[in-house]
């Protein structure tokens, strides 16, 4: 089992880069009485801010009547919700049976070195976040690695530092 | 003449080896020339190892082009499709003559995979022109009973594809017995198990194929809701299943009075699954789209009486579903005279790990897992020693090199102490560690357990420990042993398959590769020469020629010497990162 913490400094963060609420009431229109809309107005949360902020549950909570400790439930189980904010670009390094065997490690730690940055952190200056998952489905590229919507075959640690290097000179543009 | 077909497979796997850019190209090239040719593009064509992959069928026949780039896209323009004139250096298949390729395709029968890498998956039409849809309208047309539709399905013999192998006919007649005012039917496409792609590949380039067995699935059993529940990781699956969602809408596929028929009313919707591998058990995934967290619960009830919203439910995999309109189109038996006795038909597997074709491939059941490996498969990369193959993912189990000639079928298979599973092959070579794997595989598991059981919570975390200490060099006497009790109690003790299967990984390492184990733990050596904390680095002083890299990169200062002389590593300084075997220029690093 998966332990996901919830962040104490969380509310501090959020008054320093405050999150505009109202970008979820057409979201939150769309669900609000559907039966099993808990998932999908999360998801949906996600997608507008890349993250669950925290005032967000307290939103959801009063618009549709949905319980707290559901939300954190549901949020702290499932594996692609995030509980902190992300950098741009989401680097999702595939540690999956197929990729294992061809030596995923390779890929993380050469990405860990290059990014000064461990599994699920995020860059000082927001442009990368390091996540590694299982199974991109591309297992015959393997090892894989995922950026955005983007997928990358047949890596190196050499290669993919290269694709990250790429992608971090197109941003400073 | 008929105008001459361009095809690019364009599934996750083509689009990340780069075929949108062959894609691309051709178009730019196509629409400067004014060149009268059909350009489209299509799902997993199955050769994974040769992607990009462009096929151009002409009135001579067709010619599969393989590990297309940029340049020879252009070159195969120019040549080809301008001048006639095929570019045999790059094709890997093709009717006319024979490629050394095709071993790959020998043995394949393609039923669930019929129209994969045939058509555009995004176009309905080009469906309906490989048959598509005649299933339900034969079945609406000849009024065809719910009672014989689910006979037929019996009779070919097929059985869940999504790991279980149970029959399917069999399900379905216990849903449709359940007598509900609601039923639900719902596709699993979880596809949990790391290492496996089959069910992404179907959704990517047959969409259709699997919601018209979900169309007829629902006319058996009298459901008038669908839902396909879809892992997030699968954003190209979940965009062409929309599409086909709406076009099939629209020509009246789904939705009120499908095809005319007065009584029957169904319509579907993708749900996103959010990233937890449990939820591929069927009262998981029912929870998890009811808004809950993914944990199982006890059955019976099973679905077919109480599931969804606690209405009667039918659950089946992406590739059960995609055979179903086959076997209705033409019969029970042109599906039931492949395979064995009690494992009819085909199966889709996934080619992955150290194997010289990776990719997908469809075979009967009965044929060897030897015949895969070595024949379709190509044998094993760089022609290292097979060792074992893992099967089932981390419910499955590895089946050594000695046991190669087991067939595929249920039985067979779950004789050796792996399972049949969903598809994924990895297949591994001689260095490949058996422990790690298993650690590995416990990890997985680790992580993944969704918390309610406690032997499957901390007894998979226990097993986890020991497993990582044995990897480390720090095992001890009588861990195997406490694997296996640990082993043993969690099978037990848990409520869903995840807990149940756990630790088959584990216990087929220690039953096939005892002696890794022991050597790990005694000697304290991995013999696949994987385990980084049992190797020793060392320098061979005929090869050394003093260039000091290896100093240099050294992150721990563990390594002396002077400019252009031998140089030596001090072992107790040493944390065998193995910096210094990468970066040796000369291979005078020794791992021993
Ligand atoms: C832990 C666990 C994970 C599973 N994952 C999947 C999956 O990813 N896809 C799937 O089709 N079935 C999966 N199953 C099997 C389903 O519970 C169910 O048996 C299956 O969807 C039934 O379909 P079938 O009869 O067509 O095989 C999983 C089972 C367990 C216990
Ligand atoms: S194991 Fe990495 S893509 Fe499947």
């Amino acid at each position: 089992m998966r332990v996901k913490r919830i962040l104490q400094s969380k509310d501090e963060q959020e008054k320093n880069a405050p999150v505009d609420l109202s970008l979820m009431d057409h979201l939150l229109e769309k669900y609000k009485n559907k039966k099993g809309n808990l998932i999908p107005i999360l998801q949906g949360t996600q997608n507008i801010y890349g993250y669950l902020p925290h005032t967000a549950f307290a939103k959801i909570s009063e618009v549709t009547g949905l319980k707290l400790n559901e939300m954190y439930g549901v949020a702290t189980f499932y594996t692609q919700f995030r509980l902190n904010p992300v950098g741009k670009n989401i680097v999702k390094v595939c540690h999956g049976t197929a990729c294992h065997v061809q030596n995923a490690s390779a890929i993380s730690e050469a990405i860990e070195d290059t990014l000064g940055i461990k599994d699920g952190e995020t860059t000082p200056d927001g442009l990368f976040t390091l996540e590694s998952v299982a199974c991109l489905g591309c297992c015959s590229l393997a090892p894989v690695m995922m950026i955005g919507d983007n997928t990358f075959g047949k890596l190196t640690g050499s290669s993919a530092v290269k694709i990250l290097k790429e992608i971090k000179i197109k941003e400073s543009n | 003449m008929k105008k001459t077909k361009v095809l690019i497979g364009l599934a996750s796997c083509g689009i990340a080896a780069g075929a949108m850019k062959v894609y691309d190209k051709l178009k730019a090239l196509q629409d400067a020339e004014k060149l009268d040719i059909v350009l489209k593009r299509t799902g997993c064509i199955g050769m994974c190892f040769r992607e990009p992959l462009v096929e151009v069928i002409d009135d001579s026949g067709s010619y599969l082009y393989g590990d297309v780039n940029e340049e020879k896209a252009v070159e195969i323009f120019d040549k080809h499709l301008k001048q006639n004139e095929p570019v045999k250096d790059y094709i890997v298949k093709c009717d006319l003559f024979k490629t050394k390729d095709d071993i790959f395709w020998d043995g394949q029968i393609k039923i669930a995979l019929r129209n994969c890498g045939v058509i555009d998956p995004e176009n309905i039409d080009e469906y309906e022109e490989m048959g598509g849809y005649q299933a339900i309208k034969k079945i609406l047309g000849e009024k065809i009973s719910s009672e014989e539709v689910i006979q037929t399905v019996l009779d070919s013999g097929i059985r869940g594809r999504g790991g279980g192998g149970f029959p399917t006919g069999l399900k379905w007649r216990f849903a449709h017995n359940n007598k509900a005012d609601t039923k639900y039917i719902i596709c699993n496409a979880d596809e949990g198990d790391p290492g496996a792609f089959m069910d992404r590949s179907l959704l990517e380039g047959d969409p259709h194929a699997v919601i018209e067995g979900l169309i007829i699935g629902a006319y058996a059993i009298g459901a008038k809701e669908g839902v396909i529940y879809c892992r997030a990781e699968y954003p190209l699956a979940i965009k062409r299943l929309n599409i086909a969602l709406d076009q099939a809408r629209k020509k009246g596929y789904l939705g009120k009075n499908i095809l005319g028929a007065k009584d029957f009313n169904f319509d579907l919707y993708v749900k996103e699954g959010a990233g937890a591998f449990v939820c591929g058990e069927e009262t998981a995934l029912m929870a998890s789209i009811e808004g809950e967290r993914g944990m199982p619960r006890k059955r019976p009830p099973f679905p077919a009486e109480s599931g969804l919203w606690a209405k009667p439910t039918n659950i089946n995999n992406v590739e059960t579903f995609a055979n179903i309109p086959y076997i209705i189109t033409n019969g029970a038996a042109s599906y039931s005279k492949h395979g064995t006795e009690k494992s009819k038909g085909t199966k889709v597997f996934a080619l992955t790990g150290k194997i010289s074709h990776g990719g997908l491939v469809e075979v009967p059941m009965g044929i060897s897992i030897r015949d895969i490996i070595f024949k379709l498969g190509g044998g094993i990369i760089g022609g290292k020693k097979f060792k074992a193959v893992q099967l089932g993912g981390p419910s499955g189990g590895c089946i050594p090199e000695y046991l190669a000639d087991t067939i595929v079928d249920y039985d067979s298979v779950t004789a050796t102490g792996a399972i049949m599973g969903s598809g994924g092959m990895v297949v591994m070579d001689e260095t490949t560690c058996m422990v790690d794997m298993a650690r590995f595989f416990l990890d997985f598991t680790c992580k993944e357990s969704c918390g309610k059981c406690t032997f499957c919570r901390v007894g998979t975390k226990r097993m986890l420990e020991i497993l990582t200490r044995i990897t480390k060099g720090e095992g001890k006497e009588g861990d195997i042993q406490k694997l296996e009790e640990l082993a043993y109690q969690i099978k037990e003790t848990s409520l869903c398959g995840l807990g149940q299967t756990a630790p088959n990984p584990v216990l087929t390492t220690i039953k096939y590769f005892r002696h890794e184990y022991e050597a790990h733990i005694i000697d304290k050596k991995c013999p696949a020469k994987s385990c980084k904390q049992l190797l020793t680095y060392s320098v061979d002083p005929e090869k050394c020629t003093g260039c000091t890299v290896c100093a240099k990169n050294c992150p721990s200062n563990a390594i002396d010497g002077e400019r252009k002389k031998v140089h030596f590593i001090r072992q107790d300084a040493c944390i065998k990162c193995g910096a210094c075997f990468t970066k040796c220029k000369f291979d005078a690093i020794i791992v021993s």
